[in-house]
C-alpha cells in the first residue's frame, strides 16, 4: 500500500478509537490557546499534548516523521509548537535515518515519529542500524486504541515484539499520565550508558485520553545503572602495561567520539607517543594529519594500522567492539598482544577476544584518569616506554604501503580520485555521510578527517541508502556547515526520494553519486570469489543510463550536475559548493574496475592483509617483521590467555 | 556443556519474559527450564532460568541479560548452596492389580496421590531433577498415561536473601 492510501484510510471514521476522538478533539482546541505554566504544575492536556510538551521539555528540536491513522492527534498539537520543528520526510526509513544523522553530528538524540504498522515496521532498518553503530535515536510510534491490540486491526503491528532485538529498549505507554515518564526514560536511556535506539509506541485512545502534565517525571528504571566510572585499579593496571610495553597500539573506536574523548585522547597519544588507530566508527576521533595515526584498521585498513595491531604486544582498545571487520580470523588476530579493553558496555568486554585488563566506564574518564596515571609513573620513574624501534617498523610499513590507488587502465574517471578531490576541495570542517559498499570505504580511506562527528555513516549494520537521508539529518543539526554525502548509484536509488524534503525544507545538501553503475563491492567479491561471474550487479545505470542522475536531481528540486572525465572534477566540485538555495546532485561517472584496496578477504586472518592483489606484505615476508625480543610482555600474554 | 540456575529478578511489567526468552534465542544460548513467579514485592517478579552453556558463554548470558533494561539483579545459584525443586504431576495406569504395587512407589518417594480413578492414579511429586527421573523410571512399567513437569525453582540456603539488597 503507498503512504498515500495508508494515511486516507487510517483517516476512515469507522474505527473505534476515532469515534472516541471526538469530544477529546473539542477539549484540545478549548485549551489551545493556554500559555505554558511554570514547569512543574500539573496541567489538564491530552495524550497527546502531554506528548509533545515532554518533546519540548526534554529538548527536542527536530523531528523526522510521516504522520498517518493512528499518530494522528499527536500531529495536531505538534502544529502549534514552536520549539520542536517537524520535518515532514517522504519515507519512514528517511525519518529514521535522518535521526541517527542529526544524533551522529551533534551529540544530541535524533527523534523520528511514524504511524502504526507499516510507518512503524518502515522504521525497523534505521533502528537496527542505529542499534549497531549505538547511536541515541527516539522514535515515537503511533499504536492502534488499547482495545484493538492485538485483534490484528487495521495497521496493527507489534511494533515493541518487532523492535525487540534491534533496540536498546521499548515502551508501550499504557495509559496517558505515564507519557510524561516515558518520554524521559525513553531519551534517558537513548543518550546515557551505551546509546542506543529506544522506541515509544502510544496507542491512539491514550493520545486522545485527557490527562495532567508536569515536569520533571520521576524516573523509574530499577534496573539501569549504567557505570562510567572506571575502576582506578585497572587503570593503573593500563599504564603499568604500557610502561613495560615495546609495541604498544591505540585501538580506538567510535565510543571515542560518542564520550567527547577526542581531545583527551590526542593528550594521551602526545603524553605516550603510542600509535593511533581509528576503526571506521571512530574517524575523525583523532587527526589524520597527526603524524602519530596509521589510519584504520580492519577489512580494508591501511597495512600499517592493521600492521600495528598484528605485531602489537600491547593492546589498549578504547570504546570499541573488536567487530569481526577489524579483526579479521579471530585466532590469529593481534596473536602478541596483551589486551586492555575499555568499554562503557560490559558485555563487551571478552565476548571476542579475551580482555587481560578489562576497564568498564566511559572513554572519556577512562583516558583522563590513564592520563594521570601515566603522568604519575613519568613523576615517580622518568620518561618510561621506549618505542623508537616500534615506530621505525611501523614508519617502513607506512612508506612502503601507503593507501593509494591506480587509474584505471581503460581511461574512465578514477572513483578514489573524485573522493580525494571532495575531501581535498571541500575540506574538515565539512561533514560527510556515506552510503554503504565501495564508495564507503574509500570516503573513509581518501578523506581527511580531522575532527569528530564529521564522518557519519553506516558501520555496523551496513545499511545500503543510508547516506542521502543521514545527511539530511546531519544539514539540520548542524546547518552552518557544508554536509556532503558520498554515495553509489546503488544506494542513492533506494533512498533519494528524500531530495524533496532537501528541497522543500531548505537542507541544501551536495550528494556525490559515485555512479560506477555497477553494486560496486558486490561485483569486487564476484571479481575475487566468484570467477568474474557477474551476477545481477549491473544496474544499468551507465549502460541505459537509466535513471539519468542529473535530471532525476532536478525533478526533485535539486541542481543536477555531471563529471565524466578528470578536468571537470574539480570545476564541477567548485560549482557544487557554489550552490547553496537548493541541493545539488552530482553524477560522477567513474569506471567500473576500480576497486577497494587494502583488503583482508572475508574468514582469513589480518596477516593476509593484501596491499593490492596478491600482494601481501605481512605474510609473504618476513623481513619486514619487527625484531620480536621475548620481552616479558608476550609470556604475561599468553599466560593471560591459558 | 554444563547446566547453570539463575535467579533473575526482574521489573513485573508486560513483556519481561519475551525479553528474556528473545535474548536467549537471538543469541544462541540453551535454556533448560524457565520459571517465573512474583516475590515479596509485587513490583518484582522472580525467574528461575536454568541455562546449560560453558564457562565462558554464561558470563556473556549474564552479561547480556544485565543490559534488559527491566532486569534488576542476576544471581548464579550453585547447586551446594541453594535449595532447588521441581513440580512433577504424573498420571499413572492403575487398576486394581497394580494399584497397590504404585501407592507403594508414590510413598517411598514421598510422592502423594492427588487423583484416583478405577483405571489410574495422578501423583504429585516435588524435588530435584534426579529425584522426579528416579520416580518417573519405577513408575514406566505401569504406563504412564500423562507427565507435566514445572520448571525448576531455587532459593540459596541460609538466612541472606538476594531481593534485600537491590530492590528498593
Amino acid at each position: 500500500m503507498t503512504s498515500a492510501t495508508r494515511r486516507a484510510r487510517g483517516e476512515d471514521p469507522g474505527q473505534s478509537g476515532d469515534k472516541s476522538a471526538k469530544p477529546g478533539q473539542g477539549k484540545q482546541a478549548a485549551q489551545r490557546p493556554v500559555p505554558a505554566p511554570p514547569s512543574g504544575a500539573p496541567v489538564r492536556v491530552t495524550g497527546a499534548q502531554s506528548l509533545v510538551r515532554s518533546l519540548e521539555e526534554v529538548g527536542a528540536e527536530v523531528v523526522f516523521g510521516i504522520p498517518g491513522g493512528t499518530i494522528l492527534p499527536a500531529y495536531d498539537p505538534l502544529l502549534d509548537s514552536t520549539r520542536v520543528r517537524h520535518v515532514l520526510v517522504r519515507h519512514e526509513q528517511g525519518a529514521g535515518h535522518a535521526a541517527t544523522g542529526y544524533a551522529q553530528a551533534t551529540g544530541k538524540v535524533g527523534v523520528c515519529m511514524a504511524t502504526s504498522g507499516p510507518g512503524a515496521t518502515n522504521l525497523v532498518t534505521p533502528l537496527a542500524d542505529a542499534h549497531m553503530d549505538s547511536v541515541p535515536v527516539v522514535a515515537i510510534t503511533g499504536q492502534q486504541s488499547r482495545a484493538l491490540i492485538g485483534t490484528d486491526a487495521f495497521q496493527e503491528a507489534d511494533i515493541c515484539g518487532i523492535t525487540m532485538p534491534v533496540t536498546k529498549h521499548n515502551f508501550l505507554v499504557t495509559e496517558a499520565r505515564d507519557i510524561p515518564r516515558a518520554v524521559a526514560e525513553a531519551f534517558h536511556i537513548a543518550s546515557t550508558g551505551r546509546p542506543g535506539p529506544v522506541v515509544v509506541d502510544i496507542p491512539k485512545d491514550v493520545l486522545q485520553e485527557a490527562t495532567s502534565f508536569s515536569w520533571p517525571p520521576e524516573l523509574d528504571l530499577p534496573g539501569y545503572r549504567p557505570t562510567t566510572r572506571p575502576h582506578g585499579k585497572q587503570v593503573r593496571e593500563a599504564a603499568r602495561l604500557l610502561a613495560k610495553s615495546s609495541r604498544p597500539v591505540l585501538y580506538v573506536g567510535g565510543g571515542v567520539i560518542k564520550s567527547g574523548a577526542d581531545a583527551e585522547l590526542r593528550n594521551l597519544a602526545e603524553l605516550t607517543g603510542v600509535p593511533v588507530v581509528t576503526t571506521l566508527m571512530a574517524r575523525g576521533a583523532f587527526p589524520d594529519s597527526h603524524p602519530s595515526h596509521l589510519g584504520m584498521p580492519g577489512m580494508h585498513g591501511s597495512v600499517a594500522a592493521v600492521a600495528s595491531m598484528q605485531r602489537a604486544d600491547l593492546m589498549i582498545a578504547l570504546g570499541t567492539r573488536f567487530d569481526d571487520r577489524v579483526t579479521g580470523q579471530l585466532d590469529s588476530f593481534a596473536p602478541s598482544a596483551t589486551v586492555v579493553h575499555a568499554d562503557i558496555d560490559p558485555a563487551e568486554i571478552s565476548k571476542n577476544r579475551h580482555a587481560d585488563v578489562p576497564i568498564v566506564g566511559d572513554a572519556k574518564e577512562i583516558i583522563i584518569e590513564l592520563i594521570d596515571a601515566v603522568k604519575e609513573q613519568h613523576t615517580q620513574q622518568g620518561p618510561v616506554g621506549d618505542y623508537t624501534a616500534w615506530w621505525e617498523y611501523l614508519n617502513d610499513a607506512r612508506g612502503t604501503f601507503p593507501l593509494g590507488y591506480e587509474w584505471p587502465s581503460d581511461g574512465t574517471l578514477s572513483p578514489q580520485y573524485v573522493i580525494e578531490r571532495i575531501g581535498a576541495l571541500v575540506g574538515p570542517e565539512a561533514v560527510y555521510a556515506a552510503g554503504v559498499g565501495q564508495h564507503q570505504m574509500w570516503a573513509a580511506q581518501f578523506i581527511g578527517y580531522e575532527r569528530p562527528r564529521s564522518w557519519i555513516n553506516s558501520g555496523g549494520l551496513g545499511t545500503m541508502g543510508f547516506a542521502v537521508p543521514a545527511a539530511m539529518g546531519a544539514k539540520f543539526g548542524v546547518p552552518d556547515k557544508q554536509v556532503w554525502a558520498i554515495d553509489g548509484d546503488g544506494c542513492f536509488q533506494m533512498t533519494n526520494q528524500e531530495l524533496a524534503t532537501c528541497a522543500i525544507e531548505d537542507a541544501p545538501i551536495k550528494v556525490a553519486v559515485i555512479n560506477n553503475g555497477n553494486l560496486g563491492m558486490v561485483r569486487q567479491w564476484q571479481h575475487l570469489f566468484y570467477d568474474e561471474r557477474y551476477s545481477n550487479t549491473d544496474l544499468g545505470t551507465q549502460k541505459h543510463n537509466i535513471p539519468d542522475f542529473p535530471m532525476l536531481a532536478e525533478a526533485l528540486g535539486c541542481a543536477g550536475l555531471r563529471a565524466e572525465n578528470k578536468e571537470q572534477v574539480d570545476a564541477v566540485i567548485k560549482q557544487a559548493m557554489e550552490i547553496n538555495d537548493r541541493p545539488v546532485v552530482i553524477d560522477f561517472v567513474v569506471g567500473k574496475d576500480a576497486q577497494v584496496w587494502p583488503m583482508v578477504a572475508a574468514g582469513t586472518g589480518n596477516d593476509e592483509i593484501m596491499a593490492a592483489r596478491d600482494i601481501r606484505p605481512l605474510f609473504d615476508s618476513d623481513d619486514v617483521a619487527p625484531p620480536v625480543e621475548e620481552s616479558e610482555m608476550i609470556d604475561e600474554a599468553n599466560r593471560g590467555r591459558q | 556443556m554444563s547446566s547453570h540456575t539463575l535467579s533473575v529478578l526482574v521489573e513485573n511489567k508486560p513483556g519481561v519474559l519475551a525479553r528474556v526468552s528473545g535474548l536467549f534465542s537471538r543469541r544462541g544460548f540453551n535454556i533448560e527450564s524457565l520459571a517465573v513467579g512474583p516475590t515479596e514485592n509485587p513490583d518484582v517478579s522472580r525467574m528461575t532460568i536454568v541455562v546449560s552453556v560453558e564457562e565462558f558463554p554464561l558470563e556473556q548470558v549474564t552479561k547480556q541479560l544485565n543490559k534488559l533494561v527491566n532486569v534488576i539483579k542476576i544471581v548464579e545459584l550453585e547447586p551446594a548452596v541453594s535449595i532447588q525443586r521441581e513440580l512433577l504431576l504424573v498420571k499413572v495406569r492403575a487398576d486394581a492389580t497394580v494399584r497397590s504395587q504404585v501407592l507403594e512407589t508414590v510413598q517411598l518417594f514421598r510422592a502423594k496421590v492427588v487423583d484416583v480413578s478405577p483405571e489410574a492414579v495422578t501423583v504429585e511429586a516435588t524435588g530435584n531433577t534426579d529425584k522426579l527421573n528416579a520416580l518417573l523410571r519405577m513408575l514406566e512399567p505401569y504406563g504412564l498415561r500423562e507427565i507435566v513437569q514445572s520448571g525448576m525453582v531455587a532459593l540459596g540456603r541460609g538466612a541472606r536473601s538476594i531481593t534485600a539488597t537491590s530492590v528498593r
